[in-house]
């Protein structure tokens, strides 16, 4: 299309006259329907659970300790170098998130589809294998350099996944008329396809900075000291659960009040097309000259997130003789893997669609209070999520106590917010109008859900139970506590293998955990041709 | 073609929650005579507890965990434990459960097996291995390792030693200092090791490796470390050496691993059976020569080569239970910059 070409359907001053709101736009004052309010109230109460549990755990010695603890000075230094973390950590991910996702979306990249699987693969290497890897590396890396490396190499794909299916979803047609009125293509980046993205890649930010402040093994080995060790220390070090508790529920606080803030920054802003006709697929932006750049950007950061860990599973392999190749053993850890994983991936899809979608289109303290609960458990390390369902199952769940149905509740608990991010970032940018003309045509607010809400969002919704998988899959300390006794999972393999010092045993473990998460960014990449 | 991926996404989703149901899941714990929580490494006992299996006559079951993990979450399940017999990596777990009651009291004779320097002072845990901290020299740089611990502070040492200061042992020998020598003591030791610029290992392999390379002189790790490394490599692939310290020297605390029952579980019978089993020559033999730490029962004496019997050691004497309190060491070592 030349920049000449008129498109008229995208003007937004041509909204059809009676709709409701601008699209996308959040709407004041209607309360969720009850089919979407009660699933959305059971899974912010499941996601709360271990706020429950930290309260009596913290008070268990009275009000004064936990406020002895909170107040020492050594929380807030703790704190102050957590969140300076995360602030750097958040900054890389955006920025290789976003270039990744535009590179392989929307130019003329070569084999952007083998990018698009690789880049995703960083996802399913644990922060310690990363860790690892790069003091091998590196051994002068360690600190917050180190940590910042580590972790930024691990969750960026936080960014790039929701990111990316926001761009597919975004109709091109508003760009060409960015061109069409003279801005140049960073101009037309800048001022239309940025703020379309924004919620993807907010939301993803979020995670990302969650991430970092409850992540424990790249900080250990790296020995950058956060408020995660702190809690990892009292657990360890003095075998004491209140002041462990206590740091904890400071950790709540922070993700509340982060959620919170970047809330208030989305703004009002509508982020669907309207009008009439359909999107267009847009048309790849011409690299030319910048394609030798751009192919040195994705093959470079591919080859420190993915070739790196693998270089140091082959080193593994290559120096010790322990490896006692059990392929077997592999095959039966990687089916149950993919079970527990695949489960948990979708029980949290499921208790996430209603949060995200009330959390997409509707505003007001309710909306608000579901979306913050569901987050609210998201900072905290495994450890301490795990211990709040011992407390909670041995009392009112016994049955299924260290049965699979409890871990795979567990990763719901875990990683809700995984998933709700993308399921609201995918409804943002369906509008809404058009659920209005299906309610007026006499549509259940269920039939809505089911035939226009979640078919448009599945893309959206698709990413965020792919990341969801690959997230369960590599869960260490709550598949510890939770499973049936005797089941192992690739990753409960892996700590097993290492921790004898038997790399060389470990190396196949993280190698299948890498692979199997390149089945999910494939299936995606597959439904994009 | 969106319609399409919803399908997918459905029929993924509906074999997700039939693929865990198939999917193999061991032993039912409610079926099994006995359950042990083990902070031991499956790799290191999995073999022992499949002879335990048949000595104590019904099946078992194992979860396996860190020590400090399964620890806490004995406590969170209180009087619902599902445990049994739980089987410790160090000394302080089973001390944290015994300091809370969690712990049941051990009959005499079962607890007379094991010398009382390796045992809970209440009776209720009792230690099955032992693991001596030793000094691990490179010979082609030094001729002869120092023979404490304080020698490390001399200024001739500066640069030259490797240590893990986040590794659980190195902890428990600080701690160790501290019950010995005292608080001040202590502090002042760690502030001289500090200002001796020694280099920081990730874990005691890594200070092995360091050592063997001549990256550092002498490291500080445990002695099965060592002839785990020769069992892997090869002898003559180990370049360096070990050096057990003598007179009672902080240096050389030797720490346990050991087994408590669970207090008011309906498998202590079977739980005491496996008790002593675990203290029987089989299993005694087992951890003499499979893990290579040192047999504590039994008369048994390790047959590794090269390793001096533990009563030739000359460990401290200290109340392991005690180590159970890591926290005023780890402010130490944070105050001292090493954590």
């Amino acid at each position: 299309m030349t920049p000449a070409d008129p498109v008229p359907q995208t003007d937004p001053a041509a909204r059809p006259t009676g709709a409701p709101a601008p699209a996308g736009r959040l709407r004041a004052g209607t309360r969720p329907p009850a089919v979407l309010l009660v699933p959305a109230a059971v899974a912010a109460a499941f996601a709360l659970l271990p706020l429950g549990y930290l309260v009596v755990r913290s008070l268990e010695r009275g009000p004064a300790f936990a406020r002895d603890v909170i107040l020492d000075e050594r929380t807030a230094q703790l704190l102050g170098r957590s969140l300076a973390l995360a602030a750097v950590v958040v900054a890389a991910c955006l920025l290789l998130g976003i270039s990744l996702a535009w590179l392989t979306v929307r130019t003329d990249l070569p084999g952007a589809r083998a990018w698009s699987v690789l880049v995703t693969l960083p996802l399913a290497v644990p922060s310690y294998v990363a860790a690892f890897a790069w003091l091998s590396a590196f051994p002068g890396i360690e600190g917050f350099t180190g940590a910042a490396v580590a972790l930024t190499l691990v969750s960026f794909p936080y960014v790039y996944l929701p990111v990316t299916a926001a761009l597919r979803g975004t109709d091109p047609a508003q760009e060409e008329v960015s061109r069409s009125l003279g801005h140049g293509p960073l101009g037309t980046f800048r001022r239309v396809t940025l703020p379309q993205l924004r919620p993807a890649a907010t939301g993803g930010a979020v995670l990302v900075a969650l991430y970092v402040l409850s992540d424990f093994g790249a900080v250990s080995l790296m020995r950058y000291d956060t408020f995660t060790r702190g809690i990892y220390t009292s657990y360890r070090a003095s075998f004491d659960r209140t002041p462990a508790a206590a740091l904890s529920v400071v950790l709540v606080v922070m993700t509340i009040a982060l959620v919170a803030a970047e809330a208030r920054t989305r703004g009002r802003a509508g982020h669907a097309r309207t009008g009439t006709g359909t999107a267009r697929p847009a048309v790849p932006a011409q690299l030319g000259p910048w394609r030798a750049a751009a192919l040195a950007w994705c093959a470079a950061v591919t080859a420190v997130a993915v070739l790196t860990p693998l270089a140091t599973l082959g080193y593994w392999l290559a120096v010790g003789n322990s490896a006692t190749w059990d392929p077997g053993r592999l095959l039966d850890t990687a089916g149950t893997t993919l079970g527990v994983a695949a489960g948990g991936a979708a029980l949290t899809t499921l208790l996430a669609l209603p949060v995200g979608v009330i959390a997409a289109r509707h505003r007001g303290r309710t909306a608000a209070l579901l979306e913050q609960s569901a987050y609210a458990g998201h900072a905290l390390p495994g450890i301490t999520v795990a211990l709040s369902l011992v407390f909670f199952a041995v009392r009112y769940a016994e049955p299924v106590y260290q049965e699979l149905p409890l871990l795979v509740c567990a990763y719901a608990v875990l990683f809700l917010p995984v998933a709700v991010a993308g399921t609201r970032a995918a409804v943002l940018q369906s509008p809404p109008v058009l659920e209005d003309v299906a309610r007026s045509l006499g549509r259940s607010p269920l039939r809505v859900l089911r035939e226009v809400t979640v078919p448009l969002a599945a893309p959206g919704v698709a990413a965020g139970a792919a990341l969801t998988f690959v997230v369960c899959m590599k869960e260490l300390p709550a598949t510890l506590l939770l499973r049936p006794t005797g089941m192992d999972t690739l990753a409960t393999r892996l700590w097993t293998e290492t921790g004898t010092g038997s790399f060389a045993a470990a190396a196949p473990y993280a190698a299948a955990l890498i692979l199997l998460a390149a089945i999910p960014s494939y299936l995606l990449g597959r439904h994009r041709t | 073609m969106r319609r399409p991926l919803v399908q997918r996404l459905t029929a993924i989703f509906a074999a997700a929650f039939l693929l865990p149901a198939a999917a193999g899941c061991g032993v039912d714990e409610d079926d099994a005579g006995l359950v042990i929580y083990s902070g031991r490494n499956e790799k290191l006992v999995k073999p022992l507890l499949d002879e335990l299996e048949k000595a104590v006559g019904t099946t078992i079951a194992v979860r396996y965990g860190e020590s400090a993990e399964l620890a806490a979450q004995i406590q969170e399940e209180g009087g619902k434990t599902k445990a049994g017999l739980f089987f410790s990596q160090d000394a302080g777990a089973l001390g944290a459960l015994s300091t809370k009651g969690l712990l049941a009291k051990l009959p005499q004779p079962s607890l007379d097996k094991v010398d009382p320097a390796f045992r809970g002072g209440a009776g209720d845990w009792v230690g099955t291995s032992g693991r001596a901290r030793v000094i691990a020299y490179n010979p082609d740089k030094v001729s002869k390792a120092p023979d404490s611990v304080h020698d490390l502070v001399k200024p001739e040492w500066k640069g030259k030693i490797g240590y893990v200061p986040t590794n659980a042992s190195f902890q428990a020998f600080v701690t160790g200092m501290r019950v010995l020598e005292g608080d001040a003591a202590t502090r002042t030791w760690l502030k001289g090791l500090k200002a001796n610029d020694p280099k920081v290992y990730d874990n005691n392999l890594k200070v092995l490796e360091g050592v063997g390379e001549g990256e550092v002189s002498l490291g500080l790790v445990n002695h099965y470390y060592w002839y785990e490394q020769v069992a892997e490599k090869g002898a003559e692939k180990i370049k360096s050496k070990i050096h057990f310290l003598p007179g009672g020297d902080p240096g050389a605390l030797v720490n346990v691993a050991g087994v408590g029952i669970v207090k008011g579980s309906d498998q202590a019978p079977v739980a005491q059976k496996a008790v002593d089993f675990l203290l029987s020559e089989k299993a005694q033999k087992y951890f003499a020569d499979d893990t290579k730490e040192y047999p504590l029962a039994a008369g048994v004496t390790s047959s590794v080569e090269g390793l001096p019997p533990l009563a030739s050691l000359d460990a401290p004497k200290i109340d392991l239970g005690k180590l159970e309190s890591l926290q005023e060491t780890l402010k130490m070592l944070q105050d001292a910059g090493m954590v």
